[in-house]
Order: C-alpha cells, then structure tokens, then sequence
C-alpha cells in the first residue's frame, strides 16, 4: 500500500492581504496513493513546522465533500482533475516524480487573505439579498398542504446541492457567480413556495452579484465543469429567462 | 490561568472518599456535590408541560426586544435556526462561527434524515411513540419531559423546513416520501437523498441570512469564542478571536447562547469536521456551567476504515449498507491478507449473524460497532495494518447482487458506493467493503435544565453541545430533530422568560469580569505561542485520541480508564512546555488555533474517563467490561446509575464535583434491551 510517491509542490504563499505574493517550492517524500490530497498537505505542513518554517494556511472543515470550505487550484484546475472538492481529491490522482501547482481561488471578488485561503463573503451578500424564502418560524402551513410535482421537486433539489464552494467563479474567465446565482434561483423556482418573491429575488440576487465585482457570463461553460456537485449549466438559462420575466413585469 | 499546569498531576487517591453504592470505582477521582435537579418543567402529565412551560414563561414586549441583545455561538442547525428565529422576533442577535460562512457549520454533512411524527404513513405513529423509541434507544438515560417536549414539536420542523423550501423526497402524488430508519418499525424519516442535514442547513443559514439583511442579526465569521464573561452572577458576553486579524474582541450582550457542536474531536479521528471542538463549551464549563455525562460517545458501526497514519477524518456511510451487506472476517488469522473473494464460505465468520441470530447484520450501533472492534483485536481485522492491528471488516454485497442484480443495487447505494470508491480506490461492486466503527457523535454535553438554560444564569445551550435528549445513545435522524427543535422552537420561547427580566445593568469593558476574560485569552495566546518546544500540536492531539480510542471508547474497564487518565495528565503537562507553535498572533494562524482547541481537549478528555470510571454499568453507546451478562451483553444498573452525572469544574488540583440529577420516569417503564 505505501508506494510512496516524491513530489514537488510549487505553492503560492502570501503573508496577508497587502503582500504581493509569490510561488514557493517544496519537496514532500514518500506520499501514499491512499492520501487524501489535503493529507498530503498536512504532511507537508508539520515538516515544516519541524524545521521551523511557518505551515502554509489553506481552508478545509468537514473533509467530505459537503462542507465547501475547501478550494484549491490545482494545476489550474479548480478543486484539481477529478469532478470532486478538493478534500475528496486522493492521491492516487498523481504519480511518482509530479510537479503540482497549488494556488488560491483567483477573483476580484475573493480577496487572498493568507497563501490559499480566501475571502468568500460576497456570496454570503448575495443570498441576503434574496436568496431565501421569507417565511418566519412558527407561520409555517401544514407540510403536506402543499403538493410539489415530483419533477419539479427532483430538480429543485438537484441544483440546491450547491456547496457554495466557489469552484465556478474560480474557473471562470469572468469571474463569473452566475452558477451559483442560478442554482439558488432555480431551486427556489422551482417549488410553489417559492413563487411569490420569485422575480424580485431574481434582480436582487444579479444586483448584488454584479455589485461584488463578480463579472457577467459568456455561456463558456467551465464553471459546471469545474462544478464538484455538477450543478448544470442550464440554470444560467433559467437565470437570464426568470430575468427577463422580471424586467418585463417592472421589477 | 490554572488550566497551564506546570507539575504533572498524578493520580492521588488522598482526597475524601465519596461514598456511593457497592462499588466506587472513581474513587479519589471526585467529590460528590449537592443533588441537582431540573426546577423548570412544569409538574403535571407529560403531554401537557410544554403547553404549560410556553404559557408560563413570562413574554417579551415587541417594543423592548429591540432593547435586547443577543449573542449565539455556532452557526448549526440549532444557532442557524435560533439566530433566524429570534431575528424574526426582533430582537438584536450577534452570531458566531470559525468558518468563513455560516453555511458550512457540521450539520451539513447529516446523511440520514429527520425524524418527524407526523404519522403520514398511517403506521401507527405518534408523538407518544417517537417520544417512547427515543428514551427507550437512550437506554432510559435522558429527561422524560425533555424528550416529550422534542417528540411534540417535531411535526412543526417538517412545516417549517417546507416553507423555506427545503427540497425533501416527495411521492409521485407530490407529498412527502418518508422512509423507516435505524431499526424502527414506523416510517418517520423525512429525507433529501443522501444530504437531509445539507438541505436543513441551508433552509437555516437563509433564513438567518434574510435576518442580516433586515438588520436584526449580525454575523462574525472566522471567529472562535475563546472566553465566556460571567458578570455579577450572569453570562454577559464573550471573548472572541478574530482569526483573520488575530484581534482579541469583546462582545456584550444580556444573554449567551452556544450552539457550538459536540466534542467527537477528542478522539483525533472522528466523522466530525477538523474544526469542531470544545473549546466554547469548556470555558463556559470552567466558569461554572456544569458538564454531564461527558462519557457517552455514539460510535457508528459504518464508516471508510483508517488508511495509515496520515489520516486525517473518518468518512461515514449511512447504515442503510447493513439492510443488505453482509458483516464477516475471516475465521482463522491467516486468511486476512487474502483477497475476500478466494476466501470459501465456510472459511468465513458472519459474526454478527453468528451472535445475534434474530437481528443479525441490523443490530443497533452501539453492538455492531462493538463486536467489530473485538473481532479485530483478536487479530481477525482485514485491511492495511494500523499500528498492530488490522482495523476493518468486510460488509460484502455479493449475496445482494447475486439476489438482486447489480443494476438494483446500484440503484439502492450509487452514491455511497461512488464515495467509497473514491476515498479506498477499490470497487465495491467487486471486491467487498472494509468498514471499521468511528466516532460520530457525543450524547454528553453542557447540563441544562427544561428551558435549555445551564449552571449559569443567561447562559443556554443547545443542540449537540447540550446533554438533555438522547440519554446514553441517540438514535438515527434524530440529532437534526433536536437541533431545529432547540432552535426553531423551544429557545425562543424559554429564552424569553429569562429576557423578560432585561435589559440588564448596563456593564462596559473596564467590567472587572471582562478585563479578566480578556487578560485570560490574552495570556493563553501569549503562552502558547512562546513556549516554542520540539512537537506539533497535532502530534498531541493524535496521541491524545489514541488513548481515548482505546481506554474510552467502545469498551472500557476501570484499570483501562485510570491508566488513561494518568496518560492523559501527563501528555498535557508535556503539551504545555513542549508544544510548537509557530507565527504570529495578530494574523491568520491556524496552528494557535488548533493549540488552544487541543488544550481544552486535555481536560474534556480526562473529565470523560472519570465520568467513564465512575459508571460502572454498560448503558447505550457504552460497555463497561465489568457490567456484563454471563452471555457477554451490555447490562445496566437503574439501582444505582439511573441518574444524569453533571460535573462541576474546579481549580487546580481539586478534583471535580459530582452533582447528580435522578431521572424519574413517569410514562415509560425503565426495560433492559435485548436483542439476541
């Protein structure tokens, strides 16, 4: 089982927000297939803490995949080759002798705050400003009260897997949130509970996305690509003609 | 700054002897204290006392609530679900979380699903008989009143979760799907595929969202409450760090909540996220709230086996595997190393089916995860070797297959066979899975009487953090239950009694509560980042979870468990003059983070082993060696233990008070399980 890989890490260091930043290379020995990829960076860190060195600073929580605190780019690839968060990435991805570049999330709108972690709060704005159905405790109708047809339901609920990681931004060219602005808006869409706010959510929700410095979307389709929940595309087409509605109706 | 010892404690059996039952087995360990009790429910049938409780509890002008703050710690289902809540009434809420969202709290990664007795399966269901499964599941360890209360307004979670348009499975009609979970025999479980905890997570979060926004709630993100201020007899605010500046904050308020998780992270490895700690918890316990039944861990029968050394967390997998996978190890030693699939039938053991003829693969948690543990110890574990040990069992699907046809089973478990293949690189469909037990969830927690308030005035805790419902086991899809109940609908209405007596005294930060908070905080930050000796912190937390696995978990006896609390007093005076704790403390610092979270571990963990030492029975998650039947099953002792242990923490070398708090049943019978 420990075939033990030698690897070299080109990885962005950063010490703060103001400082420039700067890709640093580490050698790390005997890497076992089994590893998660973020392991393999624990590894690294306490060989540096042995020597002394400061250990590099990256995000992670729940460490399976549901959390979307982890975000790497690597190699260019945002959550790296496999469609899956980076903590679910294992090493067994790699081989003996690799090169592996490690970097941060890149958007205006997610400032570095230290080597690989980011600042994500832009997309916490953006669902307060809409991202959500207003209904307070307590005035809630019966649950069955209200039937949803089962298509709708199942696709409510296929593009609400939405971990919020921020892979579709960092995989765009743009910059772009409009995955993730879209996978909110199509799933409160989609249920009838969501109907009554559904189109000023929609011109809030864009407001606010453009107002963070997110940019505008040019169908390029990386970000579903990069997507480890594989939210499709087509929730941007939802997003644009739920839009449309709401401008046509004055919103 | 007594909790930085600078001798090691050893264990000194000079103190007064507590005088207890037949046997006192953590005897020197503690001193007995003054019986607690729950003064809050209200007396009266169990149907009626929350009725009674709401209307009692004194309200809350509209007018004055905008008077009142409010500080929750953990972002939760239960602080998610309180903090949106009581946003909504008007009150002003500062909400708390380590992550960089509130989103990312760990009830995310809740598989299962959510309890609810709504009964829409006509299967004779009812708020009395979720209520009856739930303390019967806690082994008759947990309060009648709160665990009716929890049965009572689970059928107002489902409305509510709805409404925020949480995408739970539906019927082909377009009504809620409900399936049978966990070994019960009506089917309860609301469910949104494999990510119920996900889905009520995010109905939670935007719902507190919605709150920022219209200025009712406040939120902090990166920051870790270090401190509780305890002022004039009353929890009045917090210390907290702000992890991207390094900044210590003060944060005053007329109340306290913590919502801030369990503490499976002890045990190093767990399915808890790496983050998830005691630390918020702790201090409070160090300020006066008492902790109880700190010992009672759930170990989950069905998660990804360690890989080596490097592992980092345990993955889990639902145990809806066992309804079809097969549990077996080889019989004889030798054929561990072999692959599965050239090991003949009669050459394997079904141990489980073996043991338990009538339930077999479908024992309750607590079993299956004990047997597998013992199989392994005998040297018959399959898998890589970890330490001495082949730490996995096979839970094959072949029989399932062959009965069913793969594409039935795929349909079944895609996803977690997917998740499986991806974390081992085998294929289940092939070759069988290796599972081994994990930490998954703590029953014990903050002690808090009916109205979620603990030891401390104004200070209320709720959803894993607090001890009240699950008694000495939880069963499945309930912990999402209680955290929505405690958040959505029951600290919102007992908060507002103790509210109703706000504002209070209006306390600045020259408070001498609040400078000694603060110089505490400051100095422990200060010390750990100057002691600048030889091992990482996560080299002592490793070994500390590796004495709690093995003298604490599964199985303990009552030598194992004062070995370990020798173990553990002495690695902790080694962490404070031998720990390595680079960087700076004005900046993001994930390693002085982490050092101060182990450093609480320390003393949590030894607090277990005596409340472990202490209960010399075999009760729910837990198996005393000493308490057993002649066929070797759990046996429990109401005589003696049927009481709630709450620890009160004391300075320096004291050793810490008991306080007990007799559970009195009154609409269920206390019955000893049996499952062969």
């Amino acid at each position: 089982m420990t075939d033990g890989m030698n690897l070299t890490l080109n990885i962005w260091r950063q010490t703060g927000p103001d400082d420039k930043g700067s890709i640093h290379s580490y050698q790390v020995e005997g890497i076992s297939s089994d590893m998660s990829f973020l392991e393999m960076l624990d590894v690294l860190n306490e060989q540096l803490n042995a020597r002394g060195e400061e250990p590099i600073a990256f995000d992670s929580d729940c460490r399976e995949g549901i959390c979307g605190m982890c975000s790497l780019m690597i190699n260019g690839e945002a959550h790296g080759p496999e469609v899956t968060t980076t903590c679910q990435l294992h090493m067994r991805s790699f081989k003996d002798g690799d090169t592996i570049t490690i970097e941060p999330w890149r958007a205006s709108a997610f400032p570095v705050i230290k080597d690989l972690v980011v600042d994500r709060g832009a997309l916490d704005r953006i669902i307060q400003s809409g991202g959500y159905i207003s209904a307070n405790t307590g005035s809630a109708p019966e649950a069955n009260s209200v039937p949803v047809p089962r298509d709708k339901a199942m696709r409510a609920f296929n593009v609400a897997t939405c971990i919020g990681c921020g892979a579709c931004v960092a995989a765009c060219p743009n910059g772009s949130a409009s995955l993730f602005v879209g996978a909110k808006i199509t799933h409160l869409g989609e249920l009838p509970q969501g109907q009554p706010e559904r189109y000023s959510r929609v011109v809030d929700m864009v407001g606010q996305h453009d107002h963070e410095g997110f940019g505008g979307c040019t169908n390029i389709g990386e970000c579903a690509a990069a997507c480890p929940k594989e939210i499709p595309l087509d929730v941007i087409s939802q997003l644009n003609k739920d839009l449309r509605t709401a401008l046509k109706q004055g919103h | 700054m007594t909790d930085m010892p600078d001798t090691t404690l050893t264990s000194d059996t000079s103190h007064d002897e507590p005088t207890a039952g037949e046997y006192d087995d953590a005897a020197g360990y503690y001193t007995l204290g003054d019986p607690i009790q729950d003064a809050k429910a209200p007396a009266g049938p169990i149907a009626d006392r929350w009725q009674t409780r709401k209307f009692e509890a004194r309200l809350v002008n509209p007018a004055n609530r905008r008077k009142l703050s409010i500080i929750i710690v953990g972002t939760g289902l239960a602080g998610g679900a309180a903090a949106a809540t009581l946003g909504e009434a008007g009150y002003n809420v500062k909400s708390f979380c380590y992550q960089d969202s509130a989103r990312r709290a760990h009830s995310i990664a809740a598989q299962g699903g959510i309890n609810a007795a709504k009964n829409y399966k006509e299967d004779g269901d009812s708020v009395h008989r979720l209520f009856y499964d739930t303390v019967k599941g806690g082994d008759y360890r947990s309060r009648e009143s709160n665990v009716y209360r929890l049965a009572e307004v689970s059928v107002n979670i489902i409305d509510q979760c709805v409404a925020q348009g949480v995408p739970f499975a539906r019927e082909y009609g377009g009504l809620l799907d409900n399936r049978s979970f966990g070994g019960v025999q009506v089917s309860r479980t609301f469910y949104a595929r494999g990510q119920t905890g996900q889905q009520l997570l995010i109905g939670a979060y935007q719902a507190m969202e919605r709150q920022v926004a219209a200025g009712t709630v406040e939120e902090f993100t990166r920051h870790e409450m270090l401190e509780v201020i305890v002022a004039d007899g009353r929890a009045r605010g917090i210390i907290a760090r702000d992890m991207v500046t390094g900044e210590i904050e003060t944060h005053l308020a007329d109340v306290v909540v913590l919502a801030s998780g369990g503490y499976g992270n002890v045990f190093y490895l767990s399915t808890n996220a790496m983050g998830s700690n005691v630390t918020a918890a702790w201090r409070a316990h160090r300020k006066g709230a008492y902790m109880a039944n700190p010992c009672y861990t759930q170990i989950h029968p069905t998660c990804i086996p360690v890989s080596g050394e490097h592992q980092s967390k345990l993955t889990l997998m639902s145990e809806s595997l066992r309804n079809d996978g097969r549990i077996w190890v080889p019989k004889k030693k030798e054929d561990c190393t072999k692959d599965p699939r050239d090991i003949p039938e009669e050459d394997r053991d079904y141990y489980l089916e073996r043991i338990y003829p009538s339930f077999g693969n479908l024992v309750p948690r607590d079993i299956a995860s004990r047997q597998a543990k013992n199989v392994c110890d005998e040297g018959r574990g399959v898998g890589p070797l970890v330490g001495d040990f082949r730490r996995g069992v096979y839970l094959d699907f072949a029989d399932a297959i062959k009965r069913l046809g793969e594409d039935a089973v795929r349909e079944k478990y895609d996803n977690l066979f997917d998740m499986y293949e991806r974390i081992t690189g085998e294929n289940p469909y092939q070759v069988p899975m290796r599972i081994y037990p994990a930490v998954h969830y703590v029953m014990g927690g903050l002690w808090v009487d009916y109205d979620l308030q603990s030891t401390i005035p104004g200070l209320f805790v709720t959803g894993e953090a607090n001890f009240s419902d699950h008694g000495a086991n939880r069963l499945g899809a309930s912990a999402l239950m209680q955290g929505l109940a405690d958040g959505y609908f029951v600290l919102p209405h007992t908060i507002r009694d103790y509210l109703s007596e706000g504002p209070f005294e209006k306390i600045d930060e020259s408070h001498e509560a609040v400078v000694e908070a603060r110089k505490s905080v400051e100095d422990r930050v200060a010390k750990l980042l100057s002691i600048n000796g030889t091992r990482s912190v996560d080299s002592y937390h490793k070994e500390l979870g590796h004495i709690m696995w093995e003298y604490c978990g599964m199985e303990r006896t009552a030598e194992g468990l004062r070995k370990a609390i020798d173990m553990i007093r002495e690695l902790r005076a080694d962490f404070w003059t031998n720990v390595k704790v680079l960087g700076a403390a004005d900046t993001l610092n994930q390693s002085l983070e982490k050092a101060g979270r182990v450093a609480d571990f320390f003393e949590l963990g030894e607090l277990m082993c005596i409340d472990a030492l202490n209960r010399r029975e075999s009760c729910g998650g837990h198996f005393r060696a000493e308490s057993q039947t002649e066929d070797g099953e759990a046996l429990r002792h109401d005589d003696e233990f049927a009481y709630v242990a709450a620890w009160e923490f004391t300075e320096g070398d004291e050793p810490p008070v008991l306080h007990k708090e007799d559970l009195v049943y009154t609409a269920i019978e206390m019955k000893q399980r049996s499952y062969k």
